[in-house]
């Protein structure tokens, strides 16, 4: 299984190179449709840098991330593998990073996860044997040193990135910028954050993230995507967990009729990747478009931002225009 | 795993602490290591029955003043006397990112964030630094055993680490090896 991240393509070759990176997000299939990955990778592939394969997302049962991200590489995709506390103690974590290794997938991500009090399976058994911080440390420890949590060593030990996650805007927020440099001291490589609809809470965050030195450490690639409906709205709010949506953005979308709403949600999407690779040591944008997958390409042309961009801008100098060959 | 779950909650419930953490900083130079209470330690380590009866003495008092579940490696003194261990995903490394806007859990709204309680307490007390330090993965083996008895006896010194100098990257090496534990 090789992959198109030879050094220079890819997530890791896009941040090396200090491109401004673009990830998306791809939910596995609740079912066992081989097909439903490739049809994300068909619409997508051109588009993105990597996309994450979420892992259970939501609290709820759908494919195992490890799997789809192996039929995200064989769709030509990249995946960024998702992988939660939630559901695994930490010999299954750590199988899982060695399979996703063996398997040639090229970034990893560690989350904590959703409670699954509010997924599908109310019933179930939180494991959170590991939190978020000790999972990439556990990472980082397997990948640079060769070593279990248990101390045994390995003989082939993987070879992909290390991503992680931070919200920026929820409390206590003197601690936000605090708690991501323990990430990256724990060894991770890349961020992607909560979605950012408050610019200027998101610069503060930066600003202390800057102060830390953690940027030099650590792609922060910023968390965005557009608002469908008044319902989704309302939805994002008070359904998803540590979302905040400050009053400008819900004015601007309950100004517009219902049918236009959609379109001023991808406008408010635009203007905010402008707006976020005008801020120092942002290094990308993550897009996640529930429900609006279609749109993704047409959000990023509209930013100027991702490989299809960088491909078109390179074309004008006689080496460009090879973005086919991915 | 333990029997101090909360009744009718199989998972556990944020816990602001009773004992305000001026008062839990000075408490702690009571029970500070010294020859004595190691002494005392490896005395109690040799006398089952006497061992329950201090086990079910600390449980009782750390219970009633922070919510204890007996985990066997007490954070307490790195988190400002705020139990990491009522957070619903039993967090050590500071809070989810589900916390909303008003610091409130996302699995019990009607509660505060432990985090957000830790980070009041250590601000106003000056050990804010706390929170940055990495706390190591929980040794299971030890839920039920008494947290005193590990760090009288130096097993708790290796539970959390400071990320220092040029490798911003601390080792997680098994300092504190399962023959120790």
């Amino acid at each position: 299984m090789s992959l198109p991240d030879g050094g220079a393509a890819g997530l890791r070759g896009t941040l090396a190179a200090g491109h401004f990176a673009v990830t998306a997000e791809v939910e596995p299939p609740r079912d066992c449709d081989p097909e439903a990955i490739g049809r994300s990778a068909a619409l997508l592939r051109d588009w993105v840098d990597a996309v994450n394969i979420t892992d259970n997302q939501g609290s709820r049962v759908r494919m195992s991330s490890l799997a789809a991200s192996l039929l995200a590489l064989r769709a030509g995709l990249e995946p960024v593998m998702q992988l939660s506390c939630r559901d695994r103690n930490r010999l299954a974590l750590q199988s899982d990073l060695l399979g996703a290794g063996a398997l040639g997938v090229p970034n990893v991500l560690m989350l904590t996860g959703d409670h699954p009090r509010f997924g599908d399976h109310p019933e179930g058994k939180p494991v959170f044997d590991l939190d978020g911080v000790q999972l990439v440390w556990a990472a980082r420890t397997l990948r640079d040193d060769g070593a279990l949590m248990s101390g045994g060593k390995i003989a082939t030990p993987p070879a992909w990135s290390i991503g992680t996650v931070e919200n920026p805007f929820a409390p206590p927020a003197g601690f936000r910028a605090r708690r991501l440099a323990k990430k990256v001291a724990a060894g991770a490589d890349f961020a992607q954050t909560q979605f950012v609809f408050d610019i200027e809470a998101f610069e503060r965050w930066m600003a202390g993230l800057r102060e830390l030195g953690v940027t030099e450490h650590c792609a922060v690639i910023a968390g965005v995507g557009p608002i469908r409906s008044l319902r989704a709205l309302e939805f994002m709010r008070s359904g998803v967990p540590g979302v905040v949506i400050p009053g400008h953005v819900e004015r601007r979308l309950r100004a517009v009729p219902a049918d236009r709403v959609a379109d001023t949600g991808i406008d408010l999407c635009v203007e905010t990747i402008q707006r976020l690779t005008a801020i120092p040591g942002v290094a990308g944008v993550h897009v996640m478009a529930f429900g609006q997958e279609r749109r993704v390409p047409e959000i990023l042309q509209r930013a100027g931002v991702g490989p299809a961009t960088r491909t078109k801008a390179a074309s004008t100098t006689p080496e460009g225009g090879n973005h086919h060959d991915r | 795993m333990t029997s101090t779950a909360q009744p009718g909650s199989p998972w556990p419930r944020p816990s602001r602490p009773r004992l305000p953490a001026r008062a839990a900083y000075a408490l702690h130079t009571l029970l500070a290591a010294n020859a004595v209470y190691r002494r005392l330690a490896s005395y109690l380590e040799r006398r089952p029955t006497l061992y329950r009866w201090f086990t079910a003495g600390e449980r009782a008092g750390k219970e009633a003043l922070f919510g204890c579940r007996m985990c066997g490696q007490c954070a307490l003194p790195a988190t400002a006397y705020t139990c990491p261990m009522t957070c619903p995903k039993q967090l050590r490394n500071g809070p989810c990112g589900g916390v909303s806007p008003a610091g409130r859990c996302e699995v019990y709204p009607e509660m505060s964030c432990v985090w957000v309680t830790a980070f009041d307490r250590a601000e106003r007390t000056g050990h804010s630094g706390d929170l940055d330090l990495l706390q190591r993965p929980l040794d299971n083996r030890e839920w039920g055993r008494s947290s005193w008895v590990n760090y009288w006896q130096g097993r708790d010194e290796n539970l959390w680490t400071g990320a220092t100098g040029d490798n911003p990257h601390p080792s997680l090496s098994p300092v504190s090896g399962p023959a120790q534990w």
